[in-house]
């Protein structure tokens, strides 16, 4: 029977939750293929007992490889663990979730693998023998439906995190739990060195109630001062997107996204923030989100609650001076 | 060092608002300006951060039309020593696989010590072709670099990973490293520095001077084609508040005290 392998996540001691989104995305490919399909994970890192038992809920194989070896994730270890597997067992579709360690890993998988990739997929359907994905270009302005046609030997495709939901409970029959251990390879031409977790300073946005948001439109350093008064008279802290962490206007702490800060506040107020999936993957425990945006177009206008499309320097500080006389 | 960086030309669709063309193959880019990837210009400037240190060479190739001459005088213009336009009409349709297959015949004519993508291009966003290109090449490699040094014949690179952490790993020499944006400054290029480099002669390869078979290349060798692009429905969750500068700042006021964030 042919098969769909899942690269399952296993980060900070436990499954990430895209492993159970890919057990979805894999069991509906499953069900609606022209012919039958088992679904198989595989899982790498150390103390797995726990993790492959619950991936046996979703999967009717799980490949473990449970090793001080595999603690750390690291491409290059993983990769020589995985293509040797994805040689010997032939899945059809190999799905990989789009996060940085999946980014790390799926190009070099799919040419070892010689299988055609596509990335950062928002949904997958048959079409034929192909398969017919979604995903976005352009600042995640545009989206794009293209046709993959699969390599003599099949696909590898990342689907981007929350892209498919949880499904309502495991389907039922536990799988079978195979251990597996890799022979040793060519020494390493890639070697960990540690882990670095990013300092919170004078300010922790992770903690905040309410956060004002800046992006890219902001346009110069010397702006941020208006949005910096909207913030007091918020009381809110001030935090940002990738570009405005990346010319150094705020430091990286204040960046929200799937690099920076998850944070989880009551109100989000995105000025000037287009709103790409690795910001929105920052923003947890469903805030209410206002956008102030020019571009009526921009992604996150689809997530905000409220929304004004006009020119952030025309509104803020109308903004700020109301709030401030509501204040005194 | 010998460093080969790779740069794409890309519509800066950042701050503009997009359309689709009519028979939604692409985007209308006459009111976009062109330019260099923006996570391509911080891999330009950390290959000449390092040349600037450790001496050596750094060599820019692009695949494109002749526009690409600009981003390519452009990292000329920042410092580096050649440039390289790969062109051709059959390399036009090419999906990463394809188009990571040209830049590894491109880059295996040269010697290097260490290549150098941005982690994704600003059009595609995609992040497939440096991983692809590092495996064609057989050199290690990571991806989404912040912070890199060069020391001895090891590259130690600070890359994103899991959980808004970061990871040091030290690749042996020569190796592929994706950059994010944010590892550096990249220097500004003013119109004088580009007119200095004006007169630089550009070469060009083409098709027929890479070992590769015509039908492996552009649509013809590609397996991912595009069938259209569009535009999700505008706002589809947000309430737009619509009115006066005046009116839609009173009104937000007035969701914020119904939220009771205020």
């Amino acid at each position: 029977m042919p098969k769909i392998l899942v690269v399952a996540e296993f980060v900070g001691g436990s499954l990430d939750e895209t492993a159970q989104e890919l057990a979805g995305a894999a069991r509906m490919l499953a069900a609606t293929a022209s012919q039958d399909y088992s679904v198989s994970a595989v899982v790498l890192g150390e103390g797995l007992s726990e993790a492959s038992a619950g991936l046996a809920l979703w999967f009717d194989e799980v490949f473990v490889f449970d090793d001080a070896s595999y603690a750390v994730p690291d491409a290059e270890v993983y990769g020589a663990a995985v293509a040797p597997l994805v040689e010997r067992e032939q899945p059809r579709l190999v799905l990989i979730p789009h996060t940085n360690n999946g980014m790390d890993l799926a190009p070099w998988l799919a040419i070892r693998g010689e299988r055609t990739m596509v990335t950062d997929c928002l949904s997958l359907e048959w079409s034929g023998e192909s398969i017919e994905a979604v995903r976005m270009m352009y600042s995640s302005k545009v989206q794009a439906r293209v046709t993959v046609d699969p390599s003599a030997k099949g696909f590898l495709i990342t689907v981007r995190p929350g892209a498919y939901s949880v499904p309502d409970g495991a389907p039922g029959p536990s799988g079978s739990v195979i251990a597996e251990s890799s022979a040793a390879g060519a020494a390493p031409r890639r070697r960990f060195v540690r882990t670095v977790t990013p300092g919170v300073e004078d300010v922790d946005i992770t903690q905040a109630d309410l956060l004002v948001s800046i992006g890219r439109g902001i346009e110069e350093e010397e702006n941020l001062e208006i949005v910096e008064k909207l913030a007091v008279a918020l009381g809110a802290e001030v935090s940002c997107s990738r570009p405005v962490a990346d010319k150094k206007w705020l430091p990286k702490t204040r960046q929200v996204g799937t690099s920076g800060a998850t944070v989880k506040p009551k109100m989000y107020l995105a000025i000037g923030i287009s709103g790409s999936f690795q910001h929105l993957g920052g923003l947890k425990g469903s805030p209410f989100i206002a956008a102030i945006n020019s571009d009526a177009r921009a992604p996150i206008f689809e997530v905000a609650q409220v929304g004004i499309v006009g020119d952030l320097f025309d509104v803020v500080p109308v903004l700020t001076e109301k709030l401030e006389a509501l204040n005194s | 060092m010998d460093i080969i960086v790779c740069i794409k030309r890309v519509p800066d669709a950042t701050e503009a608002e997009i359309e689709v063309s009519r028979d939604g193959q692409s985007i209308d880019t006459e009111d976009l300006t062109f330019g260099i990837s923006e996570w391509d210009n911080f891999a330009v400037e950390e290959a000449i951060s390092i040349k600037e240190e450790h001496g050596g060479s750094v060599t820019a190739i692009s695949i494109g039309d002749e526009d690409s001459e600009d981003v390519l005088r452009r990292a000329l213009a920042m410092g580096a020593d050649r440039a390289v336009l790969v062109s051709d009409a059959v390399f036009e349709g090419s999906d990463a696989f394809a188009t990571a297959r040209i830049l590894h015949q491109v880059v295996s004519q040269h010697q290097f010590d260490l290549v150098l993508t941005g982690a994704i291009a600003s059009d595609t966003s995609a992040g497939q072709v440096g991983g692809m290109l590092a495996a064609m090449l057989d050199v290690p490699q990571v991806a989404l670099a912040t912070d890199m040094s060069i020391e001895g014949s090891k590259a130690v690179v600070q890359h994103e990973v899991e959980g808004g952490l970061e990871r040091v790993v030290e690749l042996e020499l020569p190796a592929l490293v994706t950059v994010q944006s944010g590892i550096n400054e990249p220097r500004y290029v003013s119109i004088r520095g580009i007119r200095k480099v004006a007169g630089e002669e550009i070469p060009v390869i083409d098709a027929g001077s890479l070992g590769i078979d015509v039908s492996e290349l552009g649509r013809a060798g590609s397996r991912v084609r595009l069938n259209e692009l569009f535009i999700s429905a505008e706002g589809e969750g947000a309430e737009i508040l619509e009115g006066s500068t005046e009116e839609v700042a009173d009104q937000l006021i007035e969701r914020m005290r119904e939220r009771g964030v205020l």
